[in-house]
């Protein structure tokens, strides 16, 4: 594989759930370094684009992963072929305990990086007993984000980390998350501007289930004019440069 | 005073049976959202092949080891039976919900229809070990013996299944797999490889509680399964399928209710009694497996 | 609506021998609505005066006291099957317990005519106003929850209907035995073999009503939204339409229809056993539906009328000496309607889904599929 190639390559992908059309022919690239954002306005498609890549919801086109037709492999063949998934929802699992989450990430083949996962989150190995049910939300991220870390993963899926965190801990999962893409590739989906000003890279904006805009992070946020066009205006408006913070 | 305690144990002991034929039930429902009207039948086997061993298999018997290795032999026969129905008819018609329901119906229907072909409608005397027949006094109550061993045998299993979920790894995929399926795959697993295995644990289970309601009941008729996998149903729907837990606690409490309604009413008003509870806990509750299940099933 | 027209020639099966299938193939598709139905009626009309016999099928003529008997029993759970497959097919809820409401009907009849002493009209107006009311209360408990919790809750209601039943509270439902119809209170038209053609045209009566109302409701509004409920119901939510009135309606309706389809199987048989109050009555009714073609216009009737009478048949079998011969291996089973029904349903599931009521729609790919390929 060249540097040139991109890690995965979505190419016409279609996806109706319950006969409505809600992808509509998504076509993009991801690279196969740093982060791709895939941005847009809620409802527009950018979870079931993840979804749809990982073979969650039944899809057309062609999606290919590094360099391998993954179209039409069962989702966990897909995840173990090393891509790490952080649900819009968590998906942790509340009646098992932090560490019972933990090990079921556990990869056959893989050593487990505890000491990595234990650096970045401590509190997750302070409450390595405790259901993960009884977790805050910031917690319930942390786990979500160190299940993917366990793993040596080539891609990692982040589907709004910071949605409905508190301020003080919108910074410290945004601080993770910068700090992986160092490591890993990373497509994320995120509504919180100033978290995707801060890891930069490639934008991907998709409005009613097409891809609408490609390009640089930065160019486009720097373009007020056209981020107000393609996200709409935002609660969260266009913010100052790597200012953290401003709950979606 | 003696009436209450002997009311509490055979109330427990009822438990004890429903649990066994629950446990199973919430487990295939939880993970795979397979309504198992076969569990009945599963139920049928067992009774049906451990009676069968405790008389002809060479080495079991009525009473003493050979009565343990005919209920081994029920055990075994439940067992396999849940593991071919679950390859042979649940796996090719995966994400057909209604259809898998469907079938399971047939299989509800058919196989305690050839079980009475074979061995007639007629309830047939279930043997009963020496240690376990008689009574045992207690606080001033006569109990039969047998309840005794149904609550152990129902507490054993409960401890294995604890154990199960919490020590094996397949144990821990099957719970999180309750929970949230598609996440499960999404972490790489497999879901559907540990499904014939919760067919065959649910299996076990129902042959085995087969085999105990012989003995609480002293005989065993074809459709005995049928009837009480009705109840096994209502203690799905009050203890959710989240927790093994959960479900001994509904278990206890649709016996006790059974039991106690039955003896300070009108014999039968009992069995109505749970219907009642079932009724109130809808209605005051949206929780549970109405809230997990509303829509699963189109 | 070509299945419509095309299914009719299963309908008649048991009735008369069926027009040959290639030449309902090669027939103009469009067919007006109203032919499949008049050609039903008019089988089913002449039927009680014809003496043309089927060999192997029926063991008297067709107008025969024991063969309009049979056909009675069929047509009755015909039309009960159609009044469940309201739920079932069209709505899309899975209940587990009409046998309730169909019990209710029969037995609550022949408790107010013995206890009572009220005349058979009396007796069944306020029997199916009771299991009407009945549907209506339940479904509304039942109806807060779905899925496969409905089905639960629905069967757990049912089997209280069946204990409560068995376990014959002050001596009143004659418990494991059931209760016979007293004939000094019914009319008498309706008593003595002589008079079974009459039995026959009350079936014919409530199939006509049952399909009647379950047809006229789906093609109102109200079905619109049934269909809506059954595509998809949160879309109907979303819509701003509240799902649960509309699906109480349907429950409430099925119910009344199962209650009176109770009444007639009383008369029709001559009195009622617990059998019918049981889970697997209900279950029965589902593969009667599902053999025949859930939320089909004549899928149902046809599978039950089929069910009903292979179960018959079979069980005359076994009764007779023409499973003598076979070893017991093979004859111990056969002697079982149920696990040859059960074992057959299976087979159904898997090989042959949508039921009769796909034959023909089958059938014609097939013959395309072939005429293409020539």
């Amino acid at each position: 594989m060249t540097a040139a190639e991109p890690l995965v390559d979505v190419a016409d992908v279609h996806v109706w759930i319950e006969g409505s059309h809600i992808l509509q022919g998504v076509s993009f690239t991801v690279a196969d370094h740093g982060v791709t954002s895939l941005l847009g306005r809620n409802g527009v498609g950018k979870t079931t684009t993840v979804k749809a890549i990982l073979g969650l919801v039944p899809r057309t086109g062609r999606i290919v992963f590094a360099g391998r037709d993954i179209t039409a492999d069962p989702t966990h063949a897909i995840a173990a072929m090393g891509i790490g998934y952080v649900p819009e929802d968590r998906g942790v699992f509340a009646g098992l305990t932090v560490a019972e989450n933990l090990r079921l990430a556990e990869r056959r083949g893989h050593t487990p990086r505890y000491d990595l996962v234990h650096d970045l989150f401590p509190e997750l190995a302070r409450r390595a007993n405790q259901p993960a049910g009884t977790l805050s939300g910031g917690q319930q991220q942390m786990l979500a984000i160190g299940r993917v870390l366990l793993n040596d993963n080539r891609l990692l899926i982040v589907d709004e980390p910071t949605k409905g965190l508190a301020p003080r801990v919108v910074a410290e999962v945004a601080d993770a998350v910068a700090r992986i893409a160092e490591e890993v590739p990373v497509l994320l989906v995120e509504q919180n501007l100033a978290l995707v000003r801060r890891v930069a890279g490639q934008a991907v904006v998709v409005d009613a289930g097409r891809v609408v805009h490609t390009g640089n992070v930065l160019d486009l946020l720097d373009d007020a004019e056209r981020t107000r066009e393609l996200l709409g205006v935002s609660k969260t408006s266009v913010p100052a440069h790597g200012q953290p913070g401003g709950a979606a | 005073m003696s009436t209450v305690v002997l009311l509490v144990v055979t109330g427990l002991g009822l438990g004890a049976l429903y649990f066994l034929i629950a446990s199973g039930l919430s487990l295939i429902f939880g993970l795979m959202d397979v309504l198992n009207f076969a569990h009945g039948a599963f139920l049928t086997i067992g009774a049906y092949a451990t009676w069968w061993a405790s008389v002809y298999l060479p080495g079991a018997g009525g009473d003493g080891v050979g009565f343990l290795v005919a209920v081994a032999f029920g055990v075994a026969a439940g067992t396999l039976a849940a593991t071919l129905v679950e390859l042979g008819v649940i796996r090719p018609l995966y994400g057909r919900h209604r259809e898998q329901i469907l079938v399971t119906v047939g299989l509800s229907l058919a196989v305690p229809a050839l079980v009475q072909a074979i061995w007639g409608a007629d309830p047939l005397p279930f043997p009963r070990p020496e240690l376990v027949s008689g009574t045992v006094t207690l606080l001033g109550a006569a109990i039969p013996t047998d309840r005794f061993l149904l609550i152990a045998v129902a507490a054993l299993v409960l401890a294995g299944l604890l154990l199960f979920g919490t020590r094996t790894r397949y144990g821990l995929i099957v719970r999180a797999g309750v929970e949230d399926r598609a996440m499960v795959t999404a972490l790489g697993i497999d879901v559907r490889k540990s499904f014939t295995l919760v067919f065959a644990i649910g299996g076990a289970a129902a042959a085995l509680a087969g085999a105990l309601g012989g003995l609480y009941f002293g005989v065993i008729t074809p459709f005995q399964g049928t009837s009480l996998l009705v109840f096994a149903f209502i203690v799905v729907v009050i203890g959710g399928t989240t927790s093994t837990v959960g479900c001994a606690v509904a278990s206890v409490a649709v016996g006790m209710v059974q039991q106690f309604a039955n003896y300070y009413t009108v014999a039968g008003l009992g069995d109505i009694a749970v219907v009642i509870v079932l009724a109130a806990v809808l209605l005051t509750r949206q929780g549970g497996l109405a809230k997990a299940t509303a829509g699963r099933v189109a | 609506m070509n299945v419509d027209t095309d299914t009719k020639h299963t309908t008649e099966a048991p009735a008369a021998p069926a027009a040959p299938v290639a030449e309902a193939v090669r027939r103009p598709r469009r067919v007006p609505a109203w032919v499949a139905p008049a050609v039903v009626a008019v089988v089913l009309l002449s039927l009680p005066f014809s003496t043309l016999r089927i060999p192997g099928l029926f063991e008297g003529t067709l107008n025969s006291p024991s063969t309009l008997h049979v056909l009675a029993t069929c047509l009755v759970l015909g039309g009960l099957a159609t009044s469940y497959d309201l739920l079932y097919g069209r709505v899309g809820l899975l209940s587990f317990g009409h046998a309730l409401y169909f019990a209710a009907g029969a037995y609550l009849a022949v408790l107010l005519m013995g206890i009572l002493e009220l005349p058979l009209l009396w007796s069944a107006l306020i029997a199916v106003a009771s299991g009407t009311l009945l549907a209506l209360v339940l479904g509304a408990i039942s109806l807060r929850v779905s899925g496969i919790a409905l089905a639960m809750v629905t069967l757990a209601f049912a089997q209280a209907g069946s204990i409560l039943v068995v376990r014959d509270p002050g001596r009143m439902t004659g418990g494991e035995e059931g209760l016979s119809l007293n004939p000094d209170l019914v009319p008498d038209a309706f008593i003595g073999v002589v008079n079974t053609v009459n039995l026959y045209w009350l079936a014919v009566g409530y199939v006509v009503v049952a399909l009647g109302v379950v047809w006229w409701l789906s093609a109102t509004p109200v079905g619109r939204v049934w269909q809506g409920i059954r595509a998809n119901e949160q879309r109907v939510s979303v819509l701003g339409v509240n799902p649960y009135p509309y699906k109480l309606a349907a429950f409430t309706v099925a119910g009344a229809l199962a209650s009176l389809g109770g009444v007639v199987y009383l008369v029709v048989s001559g009195g009622v056993t617990p059998a019918i109050t049981t889970a697997e009555f209900t279950l029965t009714l589902l593969v009667m539906v599902s053999l025949g073609g859930a939320g089909t216009r004549w899928g149902p009737l046809v599978g039950a009328v089929v069910y009903t009478y292979v179960d018959h048949r079979l069980l005359q079998l076994a009764a007779s000496d023409v499973f003598d011969g076979l070893p017991a291996v093979v004859r111990a089973p056969l002697s079982q309607p149920l696990f040859i029904l059960g074992t057959l349903f299976v087979l159904l599931v898997f090989f042959f889904p949508g039921g009769l009521a796909a034959l023909p729609s089958r059938i014609h790919a097939a013959l395309r599929r072939r005429a293409a390929a020539a």
